[in-house]
């Protein structure tokens, strides 16, 4: 149970850390991320450029920096508007039932019956390769998720007690959805945000690694990846540390999310 | 009862099936702006005629519901279209791309649910305190690595220590067999490690749930030597959602496989589309992802099947 606890915090401290970082982005880093330097070129770690540079003599660990607020901004706003499309969908599907419910929900199994990244793909596709089609794509893939997580536990709520009788009180659905049932599933919401935004991060990541992303020379994780491919022979630096940045991102909200399920839900206390 | 379940899970198959045919339909159709005119630009000049022409080629100029009804009946007849710049059958171009995705995705299925099995029988062994917050770290670490990133690490060591060794690209199986699965071990353990990571700790925790069951202890209490409990009565047990969890994850696999792809320079789908994408070329973009999503949908059709095969309890 302690080492939980313990758990739980490590990944509260990383992941505040990174947010952090990430968010102060100009006065952390120590370089202009697109301040090119050509007498600096593709050189290794050193006390000047603790990560090295790239092609172009850019400071790597600057535009790390730069690169994860991009990450995070993008999934952060993906996963925004998944949990408040997909959330008012399940919501609206488990209060009213019957055809609502069926129809809603058999529109989300439509979604689901993709491949992830695939959707993702096809939408940035069909909306032109930039950041923000990047993030209207993975929201389009994750609303499904945050529709068929909250019907169910919304479908026991909307029986209970309290909702009849605030029904009877006359309360507006509206209000019986947002201010009674969806306060009791915070939690469910706030583990499961956690985990897409883990998982968010690594699509948009493949996404501007297959330059269906964030566009050059807007710094970018997923990019700098594969920029950094081309010259992995002469100075690996770019695409290595990039990556551990991606790594390090989505494994602290995941842990996190993970952390927080074993908190929250009394249940799997001890399983596991 | 089981034929009434099998129809309703056919019924479900049909409207899935239906519905996705519409959403990749409506895909050139959603494109903001003139969609013929901004597939002409990406190689040729643009002119009214060119326009015109395209567009009767894709059959822009009719009314919607024709459009769908034309475009569906030839695809169920197996014409999925001709490639907007080659004049080539689509099929074709599929056909010729699909082999290495498929054979990718199911080695990374195979290393990642076979070394699950018993990576995670392994684990339910260790409990407690310091193992259950290492195997936490270590699981959630292989459930976040990047692929692709993997992909170009392992790439970067080996051609540091063992330059001479063939890393990308691909054969045949037919040609080179041995050349063949050299080749794809490192993309395929590339995509499949997260796959390990996730299903070894389903079946870890099914595990620990089910050696804590009544069954196990009258199995136990009847003189089943313990090897017998483990593997016959709790692991049958945890298989359950772990056949569940495979069909999930092929579609995993199948959008992993387009980026891993280009990390090792293997000529599979993922290069036809990130093609068809750079020439704006719509309808082989079309017709690749619904035949993809087509498979996808089979898999976990095959797999919801399989469920009903192994779990008497579905069925009752």
């Amino acid at each position: 149970m302690k080492q939980g606890r313990r758990l739980l915090w490590f990944a509260v401290a990383l992941v505040v850390a990174q947010v952090l970082v990430a968010g102060f982005a100009e006065i952390v880093a120590p370089y202009d991320p697109v301040a090119q330097n050509i007498m600096a070129r593709m050189k290794g770690p050193s006390a000047a450029h603790w990560l090295g540079t790239d092609q172009f003599g850019r400071d790597v660990l600057s535009r790390i920096i730069h690169g994860s607020r991009t990450s995070l901004f993008v999934s952060a706003l993906a996963v925004g508007v998944a949990l408040v499309a997909g959330g008012t969908l399940g919501l609206v599907a488990a209060y009213y039932r019957g055809w609502t419910d069926r129809l809603v929900m058999r529109a989300m199994d439509v979604l689901f019956a993709f491949p992830v990244m695939l959707l993702a793909i096809g939408v940035v596709a069909v909306l032109g390769p930039r950041q923000e089609t990047a993030a209207v794509a993975i929201a389009v893939v994750y609303t499904p998720i945050f529709a068929r997580l909250l019907r169910g536990p919304a479908l026991v709520i909307c029986e209970s007690d309290y909702v009849t009788g605030a029904r009877a009180a006359g309360a507006t659905d509206g209000r019986i959805i947002f201010l009674h049932v969806l306060p009791n599933l915070a939690s469910v919401v706030l583990v499961q945000t956690s985990l897409l935004l883990s998982a968010a991060i690594l699509v948009e990541a493949s996404l501007s690694f297959l330059g269906l992303g964030t566009q050059p020379p807007m710094p970018s994780l997923g990019l700098m990846l594969s920029e950094g491919r081309n010259f992995l022979m002469l100075a690996p630096w770019p695409a290595v540390f990039s990556g551990l940045a991606i790594l390090l991102l989505a494994f602290g909200l995941n842990l996190l999310g993970d952390a927080l399920r074993d908190t929250l839900d009394p249940r799997l206390r001890g399983g596991h | 009862m089981l034929r009434r379940l099998l129809l309703a899970r056919l019924v479900d198959l049909a409207v899935v099936l239906v519905a996705v045919s519409v959403i990749v339909f409506a895909m050139i159709r959603l494109i903001p702006g003139d969609a013929v005119a901004i597939m002409l630009g990406a190689n040729t000049e643009v002119t009214p005629a060119a326009i015109a022409a395209l567009r009767a080629q894709i059959g822009l100029d009719q009314p919607i519901y024709v459009q769908y009804f034309g475009w569906i009946s030839k695809v169920l007849q197996g014409d999925l279209g001709t490639s907007l710049w080659t004049g080539k059958p689509v099929a074709g171009e599929i056909a010729a791309h699909v082999w290495p995705t498929v054979q990718l995705t199911v080695l990374a299925l195979v290393i990642g649910a076979g070394l699950a099995v018993p990576a995670g029988c392994l684990m339910a062994r260790w409990r407690g305190g310091g193992a259950d917050a290492a195997m936490r770290v270590a699981t959630v670490a292989g459930l976040t690595i990047p692929s692709f990133w993997l992909g170009i690490v392992m790439i970067l060591v080996l051609a540091t220590v063992a330059p001479s060794l063939q890393l990308l690209g691909y054969v045949p199986f037919s040609v080179d067999p041995v050349g063949n699965i050299t080749r794809l071990a490192l993309p395929a353990f590339a995509l499949g490690l997260p796959i390990l990571a996730n299903l070894s700790r389903l079946v870890r925790s099914a595990m620990l749930d089910a050696l804590g069951q009544d069954y196990i202890r009258t199995a136990r209490a009847k003189g089943v030597p313990e090897r017998g409990v483990v593997y016959r009565h709790a692991l049958r047990n945890a298989l359950i959602p772990f056949v569940t969890s495979v069909g999930i994850m092929t579609g995993y696999l199948l959008g992993g496989a387009i980026v891993v792809e280009q990390v090792f320079a293997i000529p599979g789908l993922g290069r036809l589309i990130l093609g068809a994408i750079a020439e704006r070329n719509y309808p082989l973009l079309q017709a690749t992802i619904l035949m993809v999503t087509l498979g996808f949908v089979v898999v976990n059709f095959v797999v919801d099947l399989l469920y009903l095969a192994i779990d008497p309890r579905v069925r009752a």
